[in-house]
C-alpha cells in the first residue's frame, strides 16, 4: 500500500503525528496549569504599541474540551483506520474493499430486475416497454455523453438511428461492440494515390459515388486511382462491414462532408476509438443495452 | 534617510504604496471574478477568443485576489504591525522598498503571462518559473525586513500578531520552494520535479497550507494588532493566543490530503489529512474566540463604527468557514461536496468574508493614519461598501451551498435499476440560477471595493503623509 523504500519513514511519520498530537495536548495542559486564578481579568503586563494590552484570562472550558475530544476522536480513528503509515488499522479497511462491497451490493440489489431479460433475445427485449425505459437510462448514463441524448451522433460519433453501420449491425456485433469498444482505423494513403492532384481527383470520384457535389472530370481521372481504396471500402465503394469499412455511396459523412475533409482523410488517415464498457456495466446490463440501441433503428418498444 | 531619522520615524514608504496597491488588486481581482462567474452562467462571454476564456481567467482571478490584493494588503500590515509593535523603523529600508517594486512585478508578468496560457497547471501555484524565481528572490528580501525589524524591536515579547506573520513568511516560502520545484525547458515552460500521486500530493499539501499559511495565518497577525487598536480594548486571553498558534502550525502541515479523498493517494495519507483536519477546528476557533472576546466590552461601538463592524464579521465568517472545513475533511462529507460548488462556496466564505473583510477593515484602519487624518474622507462610503459586501458575500455562499448540494446529490441519486437518476447535464441545469445569484453576489461585492477604492484615493488627496514619530517605550513592556 505504502511504497516505502525505507523502513525509516513509517517510523518517523508515525512519530511525528503521534508526537505532534501529544506536543498539543501538553501545550493545553500545561498552559491551562500554569494558570493562577487570582490573576484572571487582569493584564500580562505586556504593553504594545503604547495601548494594546494583553489579558491574562483563562481559556474557555468548553473550547479546551473540544480540543481535547477532537484528539481522542482521532487516535481512535487511526487505530481503526489505516493512517500511520504501514499499520492497516484495526477495521482492515481500504477504500478499495469498500468500493468493491458498495458495487457487490448495488449489483446484488439490480440483478433480479436485469435477470428476466437475460434469457431472451435482443429482439425480444426490444419489445419490452419496461426494459426500453431501463435500456434508455443506460444509454443517457453510459453513451449520450458521445452519441447524444437522441442517439443521432455528431462528427466522429456515428448516428446510431440511421441504420447505417460500420460493422454489422446484428445484436451480436452491437454488444461485442459495447463490451469490449472498437477501434476504427483508416491508414494515410496519400502513397498510395499519389501527388496532390491525384488525391483530389480521388477525393471527387469519392464525392460522385454519393451522388454529392462534384467535378466530373476530376472524378473521371481519379476513377483508376480509387483501386487503392477498393480493398477495404470495395471495387464499388459500398463499404465492407467486416473490416469497418464505410460505404461510400450513401452520402453519409461520419467524419464530415466534402472535399477539404475527403482530402485530408486520403492525406493523414484517420484512427478513432469507442471504450470498452464492460468494466462500468454488468453482462446483463449490457444485454439489456445492447437491446435499446438495436431497436434505435429497428422499431423498438417506445417508452 | 539619515540614521536620525531612523531612530525617530518609523518607515512607511512601502506601506503606503502597498495599502493603495490592494485596493487597487482588489478591485481589478474582484472584477474578473465576477466576469468568470458571469462566463459560468453564460459560456458565450469566452467570446471564443482564448485569452478571454475561463481556463485562463480563472487563474487570473485567483492569482490576482489571494496574491496581489491579500499579499499587497499582508505586505502592508506586516510592515505597519512589526514596527509598531517593536517600537523601532524597519530593517533594511532599501529591501523594504525592493520587495515592493519586485511584488508588484510579480503581479504584473502574472497578469500578462496567465491571459496569454503559460502556465505550470499547479493550482494558485500557476506561474512559470523565472516569475517563481523573481518572487523566491522578493520573498527572502521581505524575510529580512521583517525577522531583522523582530531582532531589532525595543520591546522584550514578541507581540502574538508577529508570530503570525513570521509563521507566515517562514511556512509560505517552504511550500513555494517545495511545490514550484521544476525542470525549466524553455523560457516560461517547465516540467514538475514530481509524478503522479506524489505531484498531487506536493501540490495540495502547498494547496492548503497556502490557505493555512498566507490565508489565515497572516491574516490572524492582522486580526491581532487591528481589532484591540479599533475597538481598544486588551488582547482577551494570552494563553489562549499561545495553545491556538502552536496547535495552528502542528495541524495544518497535515490537511493537504482532504484534497484528494478517494483517489490514487494511500489510503493512510488520505486518513491523516481528514484526523488532523479534524483536530484543526479548535486551534482554529481559538483565534475566533480571542478576537471575539477581544471586542466585548467595546460592543456598543459597532452601532457606528463600521470598520469594527468589518472587523466583527470577519471574524464570524472565520468562525464559520473553520468549522464547515473539518466537516468537509471528514470522508463520508467530502463524498458529497467533491467536486461539487460547495468547495467553492467555502472558499469564498473564507476568502470573501474572512480574507477580503480583516483587510479591508484593516486599510480603513490604516489609510487615514498613513495620510495624517483623523478618518477616512467618507464614512458613510464605509458603511455603503459594508452593507454591500455583507450582501455580496452571504448571496454567494448560500448560492453555492445550494448549487453544490444539489448537484452532489444529483450525482449520486440511484434509480431502482442501477442507472443514474439524472444525467450530467440535468445537474449543469438546475445549477444555473445559483451561478446567475452567485454572479450578482460577486457583482455586488466588486461594487463595495469600487467605493472603497474611491474613498482611499478622496482620502489620500486630502490628507499628507505625515512620518509618525516613534514613541517612548512603555515601562512595563
Amino acid at each position: 500500500m505504502s511504497d516505502f523504500t525505507n523502513g525509516f519513514w513509517p517510523i518517523f511519520i508515525s512519530v511525528v503525528v503521534l508526537g505532534g498530537i501529544a506536543g498539543c495536548l501538553a501545550v493545553l495542559f500545561i498552559t491551562s496549569k500554569s494558570h493562577d486564578p487570582a490573576h484572571t481579568g487582569q493584564s500580562t503586563g505586556h504593553v504594545y504599541d503604547e495601548d494594546i494590552v494583553e489579558m491574562n484570562n483563562p481559556m474557555p472550558r468548553w473550547w479546551m474540551w473540544m480540543f481535547i475530544l477532537t484528539c481522542v476522536f482521532g487516535l481512535a480513528y487511526l487505530a481503526l483506520y489505516p493512517g500511520l503509515t504501514t499499520y492497516s488499522g484495526k477495521l482492515g479497511w481500504t477504500q478499495i474493499k469498500q468500493y468493491e462491497q458498495e458495487v457487490k451490493e448495488s449489483n446484488d440489489k439490480i440483478a433480479p430486475i436485469y435477470a428476466q431479460y437475460t434469457a431472451m433475445a435482443t429482439e425480444e427485449v426490444a419489445k419490452d416497454a419496461k426494459a426500453m425505459a431501463i435500456g434508455e437510462r443506460l444509454f443517457m448514463n453510459t453513451c449520450a455523453q458521445c452519441h447524444g441524448s437522441d442517439a443521432h451522433g455528431s462528427r466522429g460519433f456515428p448516428n446510431l438511428t440511421d441504420n447505417d453501420w460500420l460493422g454489422a449491425g446484428t445484436p451480436e456485433y452491437i454488444k461485442e461492440t459495447i463490451t469490449n469498444g472498437r477501434q476504427g482505423m483508416m491508414p494515410p494513403m496519400a502513397a498510395a494515390v499519389g501527388d496532390a492532384t491525384e488525391v483530389k481527383n480521388v477525393a471527387h470520384y469519392v464525392l460522385s459515388l454519393s451522388g454529392s457535389q462534384h467535378d466530373a472530370n476530376s472524378a473521371a481521372a481519379g476513377k483508376e486511382k480509387f483501386a487503392a481504396c477498393a480493398a477495404c471500402h470495395g471495387a464499388e465503394g459500398k463499404g465492407n462491414p467486416a473490416m469497418g469499412a464505410p460505404n461510400l455511396t450513401d452520402n453519409i459523412w461520419l467524419h464530415g462532408a466534402g472535399e477539404a475533409a475527403i482530402i485530408d482523410r486520403i492525406n493523414h488517415g484517420k484512427t478513432s476509438q469507442m471504450p470498452a464498457q464492460a468494466s462500468r456495466l454488468t453482462p446483463e446490463q449490457i444485454h439489456v443495452l445492447t437491446a435499446y440501441v438495436w431497436g434505435l433503428s429497428n422499431g423498438g418498444a417506445k417508452q | 534617510m539619515s540614521a536620525n531619522n531612523i531612530e525617530t520615524f518609523y518607515d512607511d514608504w512601502a506601506i503606503r504604496r502597498f495599502t493603495v496597491m490592494a485596493v487597487v488588486w482588489g478591485v481589478v481581482g474582484m472584477l474578473v471574478g465576477v466576469i468568470v462567474a458571469a462566463q459560468l452562467a453564460f459560456p458565450e462571454l469566452n467570446l471564443g477568443l482564448p485569452w478571454t476564456s475561463f481556463g485562463r481567467l480563472r487563474p487570473l482571478h485567483t492569482n490576482a485576489v489571494i496574491f496581489a490584493f491579500g499579499g499587497s494588503a499582508l505586505f502592508a500590515t506586516s510592515y505597519y504591525v512589526v514596527q509598531r509593535t517593536s517600537q523601532v523603523s524597519l530593517a533594511f529600508p532599501t529591501l523594504a522598498r525592493l520587495t515592493f517594486w519586485g511584488y508588484q512585478a510579480v503581479i504584473v508578468l502574472a497578469a500578462i503571462t496567465l491571459p496569454l496560457g503559460y502556465t505550470s497547471g499547479k493550482e494558485y501555484a500557476e506561474l512559470e518559473w523565472p516569475i517563481d524565481l523573481l518572487l523566491t528572490v522578493v520573498w527572502v528580501m521581505y524575510a529580512l525586513v521583517f525577522f531583522g525589524t523582530v531582532a531589532n524591536r525595543k520591546i522584550k515579547h514578541i507581540y502574538v500578531a508577529n508570530w503570525f506573520y513570521g509563521a507566515f513568511i517562514i511556512v509560505v516560502a517552504i511550500l513555494h520552494l517545495v511545490n514550484s520545484a521544476a525542470v525549466p525547458s524553455e523560457w516560461f515552460r517547465s516540467y514538475s520535479a514530481y509524478s503522479g500521486a506524489q505531484d498531487a500530493m506536493i501540490q495540495w499539501w502547498y494547496g492548503h497550507n497556502a490557505v493555512g499559511f498566507f490565508l489565515t495565518a497572516a491574516f490572524l497577525g492582522m486580526m491581532y494588532y487591528f481589532v484591540p487598536k479599533q475597538a481598544q480594548r486588551p488582547v482577551y486571553s494570552y494563553r489562549l493566543s499561545i495553545v491556538h498558534f502552536w496547535g495552528l502550525i502542528f495541524t495544518y502541515m497535515w490537511a493537504g490530503p482532504h484534497h484528494l479523498h478517494y483517489t490514487a493517494l494511500p489510503d493512510w495519507t488520505q486518513s491523516l489529512g481528514m484526523v488532523l483536519s479534524l483536530i484543526l477546528l479548535a486551534p482554529s476557533w481559538g483565534g475566533m474566540i480571542n478576537g471575539m472576546m477581544t471586542m466585548s466590552g467595546a460592543w456598543h461601538k459597532l452601532r457606528d463604527d463600521p470598520v469594527l463592524r468589518f472587523m466583527i464579521v470577519s471574524l464570524s465568517f472565520y468562525g464559520m468557514s473553520t468549522f464547515e472545513g473539518p466537516m468537509m475533511a471528514i470522508k463520508t462529507v467530502n463524498a458529497l461536496s467533491h467536486y461539487t460548488d460547495w468547495t467553492v462556496g467555502h472558499v469564498h466564505s473564507g476568502a470573501l468574508g474572512w480574507v477580503g473583510f480583516v483587510s479591508m477593515g484593516s486599510l480603513y484602519y490604516l489609510t487615514p493614519r498613513l495620510w495624517g487624518m483623523k478618518q477616512m474622507y467618507s464614512v458613510k462610503a464605509i458603511e455603503w461598501h459594508f452593507w454591500l459586501a455583507t450582501i455580496g458575500v452571504v448571496l454567494y455562499i448560500s448560492a453555492m451551498w445550494i448549487s453544490g448540494v444539489t448537484a452532489g446529490l444529483m450525482w449520486r441519486a440511484i434509480n431502482e435499476d442501477g442507472t443514474l437518476t439524472y444525467t450530467f447535464v440535468e445537474s449543469v441545469k438546475a445549477m444555473h440560477p445559483f451561478y446567475v445569484i452567485r454572479m450578482v453576489g460577486g457583482l455586488m461585492y466588486v461594487s463595495g471595493m469600487v467605493i472603497m477604492l474611491w474613498n482611499v484615493i478622496k482620502t489620500v488627496q486630502s490628507g499628507q503623509a505625515a512620518e509618525a514619530k516613534i514613541p517612548a517605550v512603555t515601562a512595563h513592556a
